[in-house]
């Protein structure tokens, strides 16, 4: 062992001391001073885990409110709210769970409240109720027709455009403005108070835009409608997969 | 020796060796026992209520300033004219005026969107100490105590998930709400949605409504291409979302 | 909730432009992250100049040899700083050296670091001065006899023998050394090139277009360090060796200008989804920082500026003096053309929205951790430490004793100098 020290030469045995004393140090402070979980990412990933599983719960769930108020919960299984979480509109209630005298959740009474979801807005899914906030019924509280856990309006809807405000407000600047929701579609009243269990009809063929629109059309609407030659015209295709029937002009 | 060779020379051997492939902590498939959970969005169903937005914000106590989301929701113009318009709703604010006759408008939509919890998180592949990871169940969680900031997940995040804590200094992000999954209630943005838009399950699970929900309709997910495998499925997504 | 980073981002609302995710408003790696690659890439430059000198034996630039070196050691030792200095928890950066997650590029920062530092620089440094140091301590008294003794770690020997295993030594950590500086900087390209979520980052020209602008940028930082430091000391420059030296710089200077160039064409050619709005980042937000100070003013001026130096040779050796100031010019314009490439590639990557609909800005800070100041503190630091370097390590006396010293020249004079 000294012979081969003594062959190596004299720089590369002073490098190598300093190397061993920082590997010995390096692997001392490491191994046998650091602690497990600071080397163990799979510990770490552990205490995490638990950690994060820990934190406190604020909304209480869908089911939490029936056990006290049960005839609420009735009540709203029925009505059109009945995909709501109670605290959709109330809320977090998990403290008022704990300690229900204490804590008490909010009730959303101003008008600003229900339009978040029911103001008009043409981004909006096809057939979901809509009003204009501001001349809806001015100044009274939401809650004086429409009891929030049963919503239904204190009237079934005349118009069409309560839920169907997107298309009403198309058709309302179009040249098909003249015509009623009712000359084309026939709504049972069943559709007004449950919209998806029975769906208003729409034409089936050419011939129904041909009552106003065909060369010889004598509908009494049809005095000032362009017309066209129905057995030429648009193919093998129905009209309304060209012609938006909300909006049916065809110039810019 | 020809097998051995063959072996050498192949990625697979590089990618394990050198770990280059995502780290064998990240179980990409569904584990055949236990949970693997999942999301579903359905597009046409979202009325950009902003509720989640409200709730996720409360139960995990993320900072209100407009600048830090777990979730958000988008809003889709798509005009006449083919030019699409994207805005992030404001949560709590007076919906915007009658805008009848706006006659440009083609399509109109509102796009939940939250962190995916990909099968294979670029944002676990980048992080310098392991303190972003993948749990059993697929949910993948940021260690707070062990992450240092570096912001690299942030970085490699596709889909903006991810920012900042400006009071821990550390990566935040949405964890499906892990500590309600975990006690079996639901994430709070699941809770509060008033349209059932937010449906969440285990994908393991024959029974989760997101099992009809993936049999019922077109699924699609964000930014297929990275190969990020997410976990949140959309129904109806339309193809100008990113 | 810090109100300085809510009145910072509050500010930065009103200029989005489009569409931007909600989390992108905040820019997550600002001017500290510009910094340190411009750092490292001096580091692997200033290495790359000082191994043509030992590997390919190009005998001209041999007066670069030694500042190249302290150069190297002076920016290597500042290149943590910004990056702690960015972390939100600095105090646990030794984690990536106890949990490092083998499959995060950044996480081999520690140990190619420290590799670097320790196998590779410093041991090079110390076989070059080795025997300079018995010398020296020799002959000084005070402090000036121990720090050089420590330094040496009490070697005495000046054989012939011991001297031959210094050469043989130096050659072979040279030859470790280069690749090693490769992987210092490349791994901070690929830290950016493999980000498949950012298109502007996403690319495999990136760890190569980002080595070699190193190479650029270290290469012109020693030269511009030499044409300051030697009138300072009393010698002549020897223009044979910054001639030399700027013929290399030349050469790196078009390969990267090349490479990024292929960069551009390809992405243009390509067009894919991200073209659009990286076009309109391009043009709007990083024009005057890309086209004009990268492009045009760091690559296309300097390169015009060398050429001319070059194809009218006659009339500038001749002039040495012109020479010089157009050398000095150009290595400074480099200078901040490397740096503003980096500036670029950092900030660039955080200006537009990765829903490729929007653009937002960074408004960088004069004061704070992340502001102006302390960069350019953490920027003239590397030439604070290389003034004690040069003052305890002068990389041009000689040895007294010997005939010959480790570089080949001749004793007690002054570098050589042409006519």
């Amino acid at each position: 062992m000294k012979r081969f020290l003594s062959k190596m030469p004299d720089a590369l045995v002073r490098l190598l001391v300093v190397f061993l004393v920082f590997a010995v140090v390096g692997a001392f402070v490491v191994i046998v001073l650091i602690p497990k979980p600071m080397k163990d990412v799979k510990l770490q990933w552990a205490e995490s885990t638990k950690t994060e599983q820990a934190k406190p719960v604020k909304y209480a769930g869908f089911h939490a409110c029936a056990e006290c108020h049960d005839k609420i919960y009735e009540k709203k299984k029925t009505g059109y709210h009945r995909d709501l979480s109670c605290e959709t509109c109330h809320g977090p209630a998990k403290a008022h769970t704990e300690d229900p005298e204490k804590v008490k959740p909010t009730i959303p009474k101003e008008r600003s409240f229900c339009p978040l979801c029911h103001a008009y807005n043409p981004s909006r899914p096809r057939g979901f109720p809509q009003i204009n906030p501001v001349a809806h019924n001015p100044l009274k509280a939401c809650a004086t027709c429409h009891n929030p856990h049963d919503p239904k309006p204190p009237t079934t809807p005349k118009e069409c455009s309560a839920c169907h405000g997107e298309i009403a407000r198309t058709k309302a600047v179009s040249h098909h403005v003249q015509l009623e929701c009712t000359t084309c579609h026939q709504a049972p009243q069943q559709h007004k108070i449950a919209p998806r269990s029975i769906k208003p009809t729409k034409p089936q063929n050419r011939e129904f835009c041909g009552k106003c629109h065909a060369k010889d059309a004598k509908d009494k609407m049809a005095k000032n409608a362009p017309r066209v030659d129905l057995s030429t015209h648009g193919e093998k295709y129905v009209c309304w997969q060209c012609h938006y029937p909300h909006s049916p002009e065809v110039e810019e | 020796m020809r097998d051995v060779l063959a072996f050498l020379l192949s990625g697979g051997a590089i990618g394990g060796i050198l770990k280059i492939l995502p780290s064998s902590a990240l179980a990409k498939e569904a584990p055949r026992k236990g949970k693997w959970y999942g999301f579903g969005v359905s597009v046409d169903k979202c009325i950009g209520c902003a509720r989640c937005m409200e709730a996720c914000k409360t139960e995990n106590d993320v900072p209100r300033e407009p600048f830090f989301f777990r979730t958000w929701v988008e809003r889709y113009i798509i005009r006449k004219d083919g030019e699409a318009v994207v805005k992030a709703i404001e949560p709590n604010v007076e919906a915007a005026p009658d805008t009848s006759g706006d006659r440009s408008i083609l399509r109109s939509f509102f796009v939940p969107k939250l962190c995916n919890q990909c099968a294979d998180p670029p944002c676990a592949q980048v992080c310098p100490v392991g303190a972003t990871f993948q749990t059993e169940d697929g949910v993948v969680l940021v260690n707070v105590k062990t992450c240092v900031g570096c912001r690299y997940c942030i970085q490699a995040c596709p889909y903006g998930a991810r920012y900042l804590h400006p009071v821990t200094r550390t990566a935040d992000k949405c964890t499906f709400c892990y500590h309600r999954i975990s006690q079996n209630l639901l994430p709070a943005c699941v809770e509060v949605c008033p349209t059932q838009a937010r449906i969440f399950g285990d994908l393991n699970s024959a029974a989760s409504p997101l099992t009809r929900f993936r049999r019922m309709n077109k699924i699609h997910v964000l930014k297929p291409a990275l190969n990020t495998e997410p976990k949140v499925y959309y129904a109806s997504l339309d193809g100008e979302v990113r | 909730m810090s109100h300085e980073l809510t009145r910072t981002l509050t500010e930065l609302l009103p200029q989005i432009q489009g569409y931007i995710y909600p989390n992108e408003i905040e820019v997550h790696w600002g001017l500290l992250i510009v910094v340190y690659p411009y750092i490292t890439g001096i580091v692997a430059g200033a290495f790359i100049l000082a191994s043509l000198v030992k590997v390919f034996n190009v005998k001209e630039v041999q007066p670069l040899y030694r500042l190249s070196l302290l150069t190297a050691l002076s920016y290597l030792l500042v290149a943590p700083l910004p990056l702690l200095s960015h972390l939100g928890h600095p105090e646990r950066c030794f984690e990536m050296f106890l949990t490092p997650q083998p499959s995060s590029a950044m996480a081999m920062f520690g140990f190619v670091y420290a590799w670097y530092l320790m196998a590779v620089l410093l041991i090079e440094i110390w076989f070059v001065y080795r025997t300079d140091m018995i010398a020296w301590s020799d002959e000084e008294s005070g402090a000036m006899k121990w720090i050089h003794k420590v330094l040496s770690l009490f070697s005495r020997d000046r054989s012939e023998s011991a001297i031959s295993f210094d050469h043989k030594a130096l050659k072979t950590i040279t030859i470790i050394g280069i690749p090693s500086a490769f992987l210092l900087h490349g791994y901070v390209g690929f830290i950016f090139g493999s980000v498949k979520a950012n298109p502007w980052w996403s690319s495999v020209l990136m760890p190569i277009a980002f080595l070699f602008s190193a190479i650029v940028s270290g290469v012109a930082l020693v030269i511009l360090l030499y044409m300051v430091i030697t009138p300072l000391t009393g010698a002549k420059i020897n223009m044979k060796c910054v001639d030399k030296a700027i013929d290399f710089l030349f050469y790196a200077v078009i390969v990267d200008f090349t490479l990024e160039f292929v960069d551009f064409i390809h992405r243009i050619y390509q067009s894919e989804e991200e073209i659009k709005i990286l076009s309109e980042m391009v043009m709007s937000k990083l024009f005057m920082s890309l086209v004009i100070i990268q492009v045009l003013l760091g690559m296309v001026l300097p390169l015009g500026i060398i050429g001319v130096t070059k194809i009218f040779k006659k009339r500038f050796t001749l002039n040495e003096d012109l020479r010089k100031m157009l050398y000095f010019i150009s290595v400074l314009l480099i200078q901040f053309g490397i740096f503003t490439m980096r500036w670029n590639v950092v900030i660039g990557g955080q200006m537009f929205s990765k829903s490729f609909r929007g653009l937002t800005t960074y408004k960088m800070e004069i004061t704070g951790i992340e502001g102006l100041l302390y960069t350019l503190v953490l920027l003239a630091l590397p030439l604070v430490i290389l003034t004690v370097l040069l003052k305890i390590l002068p990389p041009w006396k000689e040895l007294r004793e010997e005939g010959k010293d480790l570089e080949g020249g001749t004793p007690g004079t002054l570098p050589a100098t042409e006519a």
